[in-house]
């Protein structure tokens, strides 16, 4: 295996060899992403309706009853959260909730839904990234349930992709979530819910000095 | 202003009457037109078959004749793309068919160009009472930028009613070799092209380049449509004078 | 399992096939609208996309130009991540890697996520023969798998069959490789798409080991990240304990900042969205998220060739999003089979040449698979001058000798043309027989030409005589 280690890098050299050996790898100029003005919750909102992702806003105080009437709408009767989800979150809620202690995806698939927060949230495409971070959980979480309830906290939505990738870290499993799973295979038509969650329900908290 | 004319090997063996058509137009606009006689082709449909040798003596032979011209026209969206895209390319960096290549090849021009950027004109005075599609041809639209040019020297003819072409910006399927090296493929995209000019209902389809008239038109001649082909100079270069006479 | 593209006949000939074929047409000219529409205006919506391109671009360039030490960095970051490097030299090395890895895990059965280096090495088929089972979980990939088809478009595979042919497949083919389709399953896609799902469940739930690609790899930070939309990329990332992914050495971004460029350029340029459902990102391992063991296995197999190419080099910014496809006339008449090989359209036109040589017929007929009309440049996120690389490919392939009746054609074409004599004499020559040439030319490319086209009239005098005779005339 080493062989071929050194095989291939011995070989790439020699196809570099037009590249004078003492050049540093040139800088690159990067435009910028969207700025960000005052209307992000409104336009990540748009956006994720476009994927009909199904936004709906509420004051943080009102968080919990909006949690309980997503899940009560949903028929969700037994819906599995992060060990770390803030208990407040589901303080309203009816369903049974099944905390993740390390569920194999069998007993994952058996749930009706999941409830988590997340990472940062991108305004201009509707997407919202999960670090496996507070109120997350592993990524197993947010993708064997059918349904997906994802609290967003104003303050989390930044402009654009370039500002989401500067707070990530990559050290983190990451996963961007743009609206339900889809597919375009057939005819290039896109069609919602294959294997992923089928249906993704955001609530955006507004938070005081956002502006939301 | 001289302008030297490069008819291009194409229009000057089986299309000389659009050869003949600019150097009415450019006359009646009171310019003088030069023929320099060395002429022959750029290369192009050696380059672009992979003769590169080939196509290196005839880009030679192009940028001599041409050194001492200012502006040269070439009535041909594909031949004036040839040599300002492909010459720099085609030339050995440092070589003398570079330099030579990198001083003529900005001076030339297709005929909109020439018309709108060096001389300012879009009325041209032309009269051409018919219905006419216009077809951005691939080299003229995406190498040499023509943009909306050719359409407002068309817009300005007296008489002439303009109609949209559907999926105009879609090659004709010519491609120099590519229509004999892929027959099928070609002629399929030919016949697209056909149909789609024929649903505009126009007797003519206009381009700035007669490689791809030549093969729309051979199409339509051959589906027997009574639609006709011609270069963007000959209804530039039609009067009143002709249409009555 | 899907076939292999070996003893296609080249691309002139598929292609002639396929044109004939009505259906196929209808379909592809269909598809290729529609994404040609989202795509437009998913670019449009953003304001500096020329620049973000050319970033794209400078950034693929950057990491070209330095392969070996971005290389040697992500193996770095990889490994302390806790993931384990392999180097594959070919397809053959790369596919042993794999089959002794699967073995390795005890497991007989792997599901797969779409990748078109798998594809491009053959690896299904070489699992297959280690007596392992191959599941492609992708909705394209498993159309093609299940109807033993090969794949006709990067990003759709199959992109050549209706929604019609798609319910067909899937009534007579799911028994054999797992849950059936429903016997009342109609044609509505999203009908398709959950009989897909229910297909594929049990077996991600149960998966013990998965193969992947990557659209990206960092060297910085030893990150592999995945995009998809339909979350069977990530059942395959995360369920499994194994996880096996195949990248080409060209996949390399330097750091981890790079990917806001390519996270803004791909989703836009392939499926036309905002952003595509769901990235996947991951840096070796993590504990108690995802799978406990993660290989890399870093592919060559005729990149290095490429690579030394200094014109074809560019090749290597491809981040198949496959907008070329999408835009090429040509692709859109002949579709992805006539290509002969898992890259189809514009892109497959340079890439498959350089990565397999010119040396049989039908690669050395694929450079010509084009009318060189541009409208790939003008789409490519990474700014890939695709025709100057297929004239480039064309040289490469007469200089390689062969192809007489060509060869004599150009060199009389060009000794006439070398000359404004010689090319006066020869226009009066045909001039001389002009009311001779028939309609229709029997041989050659005339006939090529004669058999839908009409050639022109040959007129009476060519521009140049006229001109003479005019100075003559004028007295000048």
């Amino acid at each position: 295996m080493n062989r071929s280690r050194e095989r291939i890098l011995a070989r790439v050299r020699a196809a570099l060899a037009d590249v004078p050996r003492d050049e540093e790898p040139a800088p690159v100029a990067v435009p910028p992403g969207r700025a960000a003005t005052d209307g992000l919750v409104d336009l990540f909102a748009d956006r994720l309706e476009h994927y009909r992702a199904r936004p709906v806003r509420v004051g943080a105080a009102d968080l919990p009853e909006a949690v309980a009437a997503a899940l009560r709408r949903r028929g969700a009767g037994r819906v599995v959260v992060p060990a770390d989800l803030p208990e407040e979150w589901t303080s309203r809620c009816e369903a049974e909730l099944v905390a993740d202690d390390g569920l194999d995806p069998a007993a994952l698939d058996a749930v009706d839904g999941v409830v988590t927060g997340c990472a940062v949230a991108v305004a201009a495409t509707g997407t919202i990234v999960l670090d496996g971070g507070a109120a997350q959980g592993r990524r197993a979480l947010t993708l064997v349930p059918d349904y997906h309830l994802c609290v967003v906290d104003a303050a989390r939505i930044v402009a654009d992709v370039p500002d989401a990738v500067a707070r990530l870290s990559p050290v983190r499993p990451l996963t961007w979530i743009s609206g339900p799973s889809a597919t375009s295979d057939i005819e290039l038509n896109r069609v919602e819910g294959v294997h992923g969650p089928r249906t993704l329900e955001v609530l955006i908290v507004s938070s005081p000095g956002t502006g939301a | 202003m001289r302008i030297a004319l490069f008819v291009t090997c194409v229009n000057d063996t089986l299309f000389p009457r659009t050869g003949q058509a600019v150097v009415r137009l450019l006359e009646r606009l009171g310019h003088e037109v030069v023929f320099p006689a060395g002429q022959t082709c750029c290369g192009q449909m050696h380059y672009n078959t992979g003769y590169r040798r080939d196509a290196q003596r005839l880009a030679v032979r192009f940028v001599e004749t041409f050194a001492d011209h200012d502006v040269v026209l070439a009535p041909s969206g594909s031949c004036a793309a040839m040599v300002r895209d492909n010459y720099p390319r085609l030339a050995p960096a440092g070589s003398r068919l570079g330099r030579a290549a990198a001083e003529v090849a900005p001076r030339v021009l297709d005929l909109s160009e020439l018309l709108v950027d060096v001389l300012g004109v879009t009325d041209v005075g032309a009269y051409f009472p018919h219905r006419v599609a216009y077809h951005p041809t691939c080299h003229g639209m995406r190498l040499l930028g023509l943009g909306d040019r050719p359409l407002r020297l068309l817009r300005a003819v007296r008489g002439l009613e303009l109609v949209e072409l559907p999926d105009a910006e879609e090659c004709c399927g010519f491609g120099g070799t590519f229509a004999v090296k892929n027959p099928a493929v070609s002629a399929a995209m030919g016949w697209d092209k056909a149909r789609n000019a024929a649903a505009t209902g126009a007797e003519v389809l206009c381009a700035v380049d007669n490689s791809c008239l030549m093969h729309i038109g051979g199409v339509l001649r051959r589906q027997r449509s009574g639609m006709r082909v011609m270069h963007l100079a000959e209804i530039l270069a039609s009067t009143e004078k002709e249409a009555v006479r | 399992m899907s076939r292999t593209f070996l003893g296609m006949p080249p691309f002139p000939k598929a292609a002639e096939a396929a044109v004939a074929d009505a259906q196929l047409r209808h379909n592809l000219h269909r598809a290729t609208r529609t994404i040609r529409r989202t795509r437009g205006r998913a670019v449009a919506e953003v304001d500096d996309w020329e620049a973000l391109r050319a970033a794209g671009a400078a950034i693929k360039d950057r990491t070209l130009r330095h392969l070996d030490r971005y290389l040697e960095q992500l193996e770095e970051a990889v490994t302390a991540a806790g993931g384990h490097v392999h180097w594959a030299v070919d397809a053959a090395e790369a596919n042993a890697v794999v089959t002794e890895l699967v073995r390795a895990t005890g497991h007989r059965e792997v599901v797969k996520v779409k990748s078109m280096a798998t594809q491009e090495i053959g690896l299904n088929e070489a699992l297959a023969e280690a007596g392992i089972t191959a599941y492609e979980t992708d909705l394209a990939e498993l159309i093609v798998q299940l109807a033993e088809d090969r794949p006709s478009h990067i990003l759709v595979p199959a992109i050549h069959r209706n929604r019609a042919e798609i319910r067909e497949i899937f009534l007579r083919a799911m028994a054999d490789w797992g849950r059936p389709a429903p016997a009342d399953l109609t044609d509505d896609p999203r009908a398709l798409a959950e009989a897909a799902r229910r297909h594929l469940r049990e077996r991600f739930l149960t998966a013990k080991v998965a193969v992947s690609g990557a659209n990206f790899a960092v060297a910085e930070t030893g990150t592999l990240v995945v995009l998809e939309s339909e979350g069977n990329g990530r059942m395959c990332l995360t369920l499994p304990e194994t996880l096996i992914s195949v990248v080409g050495i060209e996949k390399l971004v330097p750091t981890w900042r790079d990917l806001e460029v390519f996270l803004r350029l791909l989703p836009r340029s392939s499926t036309g969205e905002r952003m595509n459902p769901y990235t996947s990102m991951w840096t070796g391992v993590a504990p108690g998220d995802g799978p406990r063991e993660f290989h890399l296995v870093l592919l060559d197999n005729g990149r290095t060739d490429v690579l030394a190419d200094a014109v074809g080099r560019q090749t290597l910014r491809c981040i198949r999003c496959s907008a070329c496809l999408n835009v090429c006339p040509v692709y859109e008449r002949a579709g992805g089979h006539a290509y002969g090989s898992v890259y189809p359209g514009p892109i497959g036109a340079i890439l498959t040449p350089q990565l397999r040589g010119t040396a049989s017929e039908a690669d050395a007929a694929l450079p010509y698979a084009s009318s060189l009309c541009g409208a790939c440049f003008e789409v490519c996120p990474v700014a890939i001058d695709i025709p100057e690389v297929l004239v480039h490919l064309r040289e490469r392939v007469v200089e390689q000798g062969g192809r007489p009746g060509e060869r004599a054609l150009l060199a009389a074409a060009s000794w006439t043309l070398g000359d404004e004599r010689r090319l006066a004499w020869a226009q009066r020559a045909a001039g001389a027989v002009r009311s001779l040439v028939p309609r229709r030319l029997p041989l050659g490319p005339a006939a090529a030409w004669t058999d839908t086209r009409d050639l022109p009239e040959i007129p009476a005098e060519p521009f140049r005589d006229w001109w003479a005779r005019r100075e003559k005339e004028d007295g000048r």
